[in-house]
C-alpha cells in the first residue's frame, strides 16, 4: 500500500522531470548576450497534433475549440489559450502552455478530443515530441541565417509566420513570434545537437563587432 | 541545388524533399494474374529518360505531401508542377535544351538553337556524332 502511494507521488512530482535540453540550461544563459542574442528552452509546452480536413463539419467543430486552423502555409491561428500552427493542409500543431496539459488539470486536449468525437481526423498529445527554444535580440535573425535557407528578410517573413524547415540540417518548425524573437521546435533528440549549433552560431556576437 | 517550388510551401531548396521515383507507374488490377516476368517488370523496371521524365516527390521537412513533377534529367529545368492523380502534362517544347549541338559546328558563330538547322545535320547519317559531342544530341 505505502509502495503504491510512493509511486502516486512521483509521477506527479513534475520537478523530477528532465526536459531535453536541461543540460544545456547553464550554456545558453552564458551563451547569451543580453540585447543582441540570447537563447534558451521553454520547456514542457503542451502540443497537439491534429489531423482534420478544414470545412468538415468536424474540422469546424475543432476550429472552434482552437479558435480556428489556419489555411494556408505559414499560417497561425489560435485564441488566447492556444495558437494552432500550419504543418500541412490536413495537419496543424496546437501550442499551449504547460498548465493546459492534462497532467496539469488542463481541460484543452479533451476538450480537442471531444470535439473530435467519431469524426474523421485525430488528435494526439504531442507534448513530449517537440520541445522548445526561444532564440530573441536583434541578431537572432542572423543566427538563423547561418543555416537555414528560408528568406529570414523581415519584408518576406512576417511575425506571426511559422513554417516547417531545417536549421542546421536538423528539421524543425521555425515560428517568429515578434519582430525580433523566434521560437524553435526541434524534436527532443536533436534538442541538445540544434542547442549546440545555435550557441556556436551566437558566439561571434559576444564579441565586439570588427569593423 | 534544386530549387523546387512544393505546391503548398512554395520554393524551398532541394534538401527538404525526397525523391519518389517515376511518376504514373499504376499498380496492376489483377496482381494475382501477372506472370512473374510482369510482376518484376512492375516492381523493378523504370524508364531511364533522357529529357523530361515525370516523377513523384515528396516535401518532406515541409508539408508532408507528395506531388508529381515534369524534369529535364539533362539540364535538371523543371518543367512542370502537378497533383498526385493528375495526368502528365505535355512537356514544354517550346523551350529548347540548354546545351546546343550548333555552337560546336564548324560553320556556325552561334550558340544555342538560334543559329541555322546544324542540328538537323548532326543527326543525319552522313556525319555521325562528327561535330557534336558524346551525349550532346537528344
Amino acid at each position: 500500500m505505502a509502495k503504491t502511494t510512493a509511486h502516486t507521488v512521483r509521477d506527479n512530482d513534475l520537478s523530477r522531470r528532465t526536459s531535453p535540453a536541461a543540460p544545456l540550461a547553464d550554456a545558453f544563459e552564458a551563451g547569451s548576450v543580453a540585447g543582441v542574442v540570447e537563447l534558451r528552452e521553454e520547456p514542457f509546452l503542451t502540443m497537439v497534433g491534429l489531423r482534420v480536413q478544414h470545412g468538415t463539419e468536424v474540422g469546424d467543430r475543432i476550429a472552434a475549440v482552437t479558435g480556428g486552423l489556419p489555411e494556408a502555409s505559414g499560417g497561425v491561428g489560435g485564441n488566447d489559450d492556444c495558437s494552432v500552427l500550419w504543418l500541412g493542409p490536413t495537419e496543424f500543431l496546437v501550442v499551449a502552455p504547460m498548465e493546459a496539459h492534462e497532467s496539469l488539470g488542463g481541460t484543452l486536449i479533451q476538450s480537442l478530443r471531444d470535439a473530435l468525437g467519431d469524426g474523421e481526423g485525430q488528435v494526439v498529445d504531442l507534448s513530449a515530441n517537440r520541445t522548445t527554444f526561444e532564440l530573441t535580440g536583434s541578431r537572432s535573425r542572423a543566427v538563423l541565417e547561418k543555416g537555414c535557407s528560408l528568406d529570414l528578410h523581415p519584408r518576406v517573413l512576417k511575425a506571426g509566420t511559422a513554417l516547417s524547415t531545417e536549421i542546421g540540417q536538423i528539421p524543425v518548425v521555425l515560428w517568429k513570434t515578434g519582430d525580433e524573437s523566434f521560437r524553435i521546435f526541434p524534436r527532443a533528440s536533436f534538442a541538445d545537437f540544434l542547442g549546440r549549433w545555435l550557441l556556436d552560431a551566437m558566439r561571434e556576437y559576444a564579441a565586439p563587432e570588427v569593423p | 541545388m534544386l530549387l523546387i517550388s512544393c505546391p503548398n510551401c512554395g520554393s524551398r531548396d532541394e534538401t527538404e524533399f525526397h525523391y519518389g521515383g517515376q511518376a504514373h507507374v499504376p499498380y496492376p488490377e489483377n496482381p494475382d494474374e501477372l506472370t512473374d516476368r510482369q510482376w518484376a517488370e512492375f516492381l523493378f523496371y523504370r524508364d531511364n529518360t533522357k529529357g523530361s521524365f515525370a516523377e513523384r516527390w515528396l516535401h518532406s521537412t515541409g508539408c508532408r505531401q507528395w506531388f508529381n513533377m515534369l524534369r529535364d534529367t539533362v539540364t535538371y529545368d523543371i518543367q512542370a508542377i502537378y497533383p498526385m492523380g493528375a495526368p502528365r502534362p505535355a512537356p514544354n517544347t517550346d523551350q529548347p535544351a540548354d546545351f546546343g549541338t550548333a555552337s560546336l559546328a564548324p560553320d556556325s558563330t552561334t550558340t544555342g538553337t538560334t543559329g541555322p538547322s546544324v542540328a538537323s545535320t548532326d543527326l543525319g547519317p552522313a556525319e555521325p556524332a562528327a561535330t557534336a559531342p558524346k551525349g550532346a544530341t537528344q
